[in-house]
């Protein structure tokens, strides 16, 4: 296991590595996501209550699951770059906060479009849409935290540091959002209905979560492509790659 | 001669913070005078039915006292990180746990200790009810610690940055906003004459959590700081 | 002041390797300093004396490769005073954030005494000169009994009697079984001998 963890810490090693994954995870994660997008906006039966509406959730729900998912990877990465000192998962985690915080824009963008001719309005202080609007305060923090540094060393240190406190608070602002909700639940609606989803709503639902993760994934190796080429620009593999990039 | 232990080190910081913190007194001041000015704004803004103002009481007190709490919380490392004295720290023997605990608490003994202990007269200037001042000046002594200890988390993290001040808000408000909620609940509850109790157990645990785990946090952000 | 054996290793650094910016400050550089050394680290400007000191003493732990060992305590002054300007020079000395000892207030007299600050004991250290700065830090060598001084120019902002007087210190420091490593531009004159490590050559004799 030791030699792999080694290779980790190489940039030219994960930079190939992260090319290599791309090249196939790319054109699947295009097709999970049009076949999803297609099955799930065409071919599922509509709502009996909300109509053609509801179909949004092909997109809010993959969003609002990865968005948290994403979180939890970048402060892992964070935790791997404090306690090994490993450069790489900087880098990781660095790549990590602007995907995530995207992806939570889009699960309260989608809520509110969602919102307007369910709930007839566009934004409710519900429990949830609170959590995912801190959540996206969270991120941006780290962006913030990370682009005040000029030494992008100790920002990244520092951006773990401030991805681990994070993590921690997830869970407790979570919990006392979700309390407070009910203690004021004024304005009440109910977010999630009891009814179960139908299986012919569920598998594509199951398939966009599936292809959201890979998006991301693919976002977050991306970026980090980018992040290393930025980083080693002065280092010999860049300068060879580079020249090799002319030449072709 | 043998260095000072943890405990006797964190008391002789806690000396050495205190008194900077009263040969300028004006420091002290200044997170008072901006509570009492900001609580002044609420009448004007909202109106000044006293009915309507006795409403927003609770969370307006809490509100300006979290706000005024990390105004404050930016200076916490910061003379101490352009003088040089912070490096000196760091490099004392004794652990810094307990050396960023002694600056966290001298930080709320001239803040959050006062803050609470000044908040009864604008509570009876907002309408308070009166039951409810006991709750305020009690979740505000424990919930002012607890917002001490998450603020010095983004005051290391952001010593070493120029433009610090802002970035300070966006890190460390989203990490307030539970004890915001359980310190301003706490207040409304006994306006509405439920018990306090639970809330203010709640806000203890938190402060538990925090004494154990925050000042980790600020130890390794200081040492990024002055590594940056 | 105890006395400690001369020739024992109190730091070690071993293949430090330094990069800014994409240039290479120093590489593989390793040496072991020892009771009873004195040791000054030369350079041009920018030559990494300052990034060398904080790494030895711990302050740099990223960006560098490389270890050090450090084997007895030591003491640390940078660029800055780390002197507070609304405490006087007692109170600072006293209530020091770098965990010393706890100093009586004799000592504390005594020591500002022989730096030259007698009589500037109560004033608001605010007030002094920054050369008067320089001085109070001076007093905590004398004050505490740390084997290792890790100075970064010393002599700045110090009149000329006060660079005798360091100079005297920093001999009778190591003659007591001290070490001590500092970078200056300015040439030591002192009674011992000085081994010099030049960061654009490396190490010399």
């Amino acid at each position: 296991m030791w030699p792999i963890f080694h290779k980790f810490g190489s940039p030219p090693w994960l930079y190939a590595i992260a090319g290599a994954i791309l090249r196939w995870l790319l054109p699947i994660t295009l097709l999970a996501l049009v076949t999803g997008m297609v099955w799930g906006l065409l071919f599922t039966p509509s709502e009996n209550v909300q109509g053609n509406s509801y179909r949004i959730i092909y997109i809010h729900v993959p969003a609002a699951v990865v968005a948290l998912a994403g979180y939890y990877v970048m402060a892992l990465a964070g935790a791997v770059s404090l306690i090994w000192r490993m450069k790489m998962a900087d880098v990781a985690m660095k790549a990590a906060a602007p995907v995530g915080a995207a992806l939570t824009f889009v699960a309260l963008f989608t809520g509110a479009i969602w919102g307007k001719p369910t709930w007839g309005t566009w934004w409710v202080w519900d429990a949830r849409i609170t959590s995912m609007l801190i959540l996206l305060f969270l991120y941006l923090g780290v962006v913030a935290l990370y682009e005040a540094f000029d030494n992008k060393e100790a920002a990244g240190k520092a951006c773990a540091v401030l991805s681990l406190v994070g993590m921690v608070n997830i869970p407790i602002i979570y919990k006392s959002v979700d309390w407070w909700y009910s203690l004021h639940q004024g304005a009440s609606i109910k977010f999630t209905g009891e009814t179960s989803i139908h299986p012919s709503m569920l598998y594509p639902l199951l398939l966009m979560i599936a292809a959201f993760y890979a998006l991301f994934t693919c976002a977050l190796l991306l970026n980090m492509r980018a992040e290393l080429l930025q980083r080693e620009q002065r280092t010999q593999w860049v300068q060879k790659l580079l020249s090799k990039d002319v030449v072709n | 001669m043998t260095p000072p232990g943890a405990v006797q080190f964190c008391i002789r910081l806690l000396r050495r913070q205190l008194l900077l913190a009263v040969r300028r007194p004006l420091e002290i001041g200044n997170p008072l005078l901006f509570f009492a000015m900001v609580v002044a704004l609420f009448p004007l803004g909202l109106g000044p039915t006293p009915e309507t103002l006795a409403g927003f009481a609770p969370g307006v007190l809490w509100i300006t006292a979290l706000l005024s709490n990390l105004l404050t919380s930016d200076a916490v490392f910061r003379s101490d990180f352009e003088d040089g004295s912070l490096e000196q720290l760091l490099l004392a023997p004794q652990p810094l746990f307990m050396s960023v605990l002694a600056y966290i608490g001298a930080h709320w003994l001239t803040t959050g200790l006062l803050l609470a202990a000044v908040s009864p007269v604008f509570a009876l200037m907002l309408n308070l009810p009166a039951q409810a001042i006991v709750a305020l000046v009690a979740s505000l002594l424990i919930g002012t610690a607890l917002l001490s200890l998450i603020g010095g988390i983004g005051a290391a993290l952001t010593v070493g940055l120029k433009r610090g001040g802002m970035l300070i808000s966006l890190l460390i408000l989203p990490l307030y906003m539970p004890v915001l909620i359980f310190g301003s609940a706490a207040v409304q509850a006994a306006v509405g004459g439920f018990p306090v109790g639970p809330y203010l157990a709640i806000l203890g645990a938190m402060l538990c959590l925090a004494i154990a785990l925050a000042p980790l946090a600020m130890a390794a952000g200081l040492r990024i700081s002055i590594d940056a | 002041m105890p006395t400690r054996d001369s020739g024992v290793p109190v730091l070690a650094a071993r293949s430090l390797c330094l990069e800014r910016g994409g240039r290479e400050l120093f590489r593989e550089l390793s040496f072991t300093i020892c009771a009873g050394q004195l040791w000054q680290i030369e350079g041009a400007n920018g030559a990494g004396k300052t990034s060398l000191l904080r790494i030895l003493c711990g302050l740099s732990r990223y960006g560098f490769t490389g270890q050090v060992e450090r084997f007895a305590p030591l003491l640390y002054l940078g660029h800055q005073s780390a002197l507070k300007a609304l405490l006087t020079p007692r109170e600072n000395l006293a209530f020091h954030v770098s965990g010393e000892g706890c100093y009586g207030d004799e000592q504390i007299e005594s020591a500002l005494a022989r730096v030259g600050l007698y009589g500037y004991e109560d004033v608001a250290s605010h007030t002094l000169s920054a050369g008067q700065h320089r001085r109070v830090n001076l007093a905590r060598l004398l004050l505490s009994d740390a084997t290792l001084w890790l100075l970064d120019e010393p002599f700045t902002a110090i009149d000329k009697a006060g660079v005798d007087e360091l100079q005297a210190l920093l001999a009778s420091h190591v003659a007591g079984g001290g070490a001590v490593v500092m970078t200056s531009h300015q040439a030591l004159d002192v009674s011992c001998d000085v081994r010099y490590l030049n960061l654009g050559t490396g190490l010399a004799a």
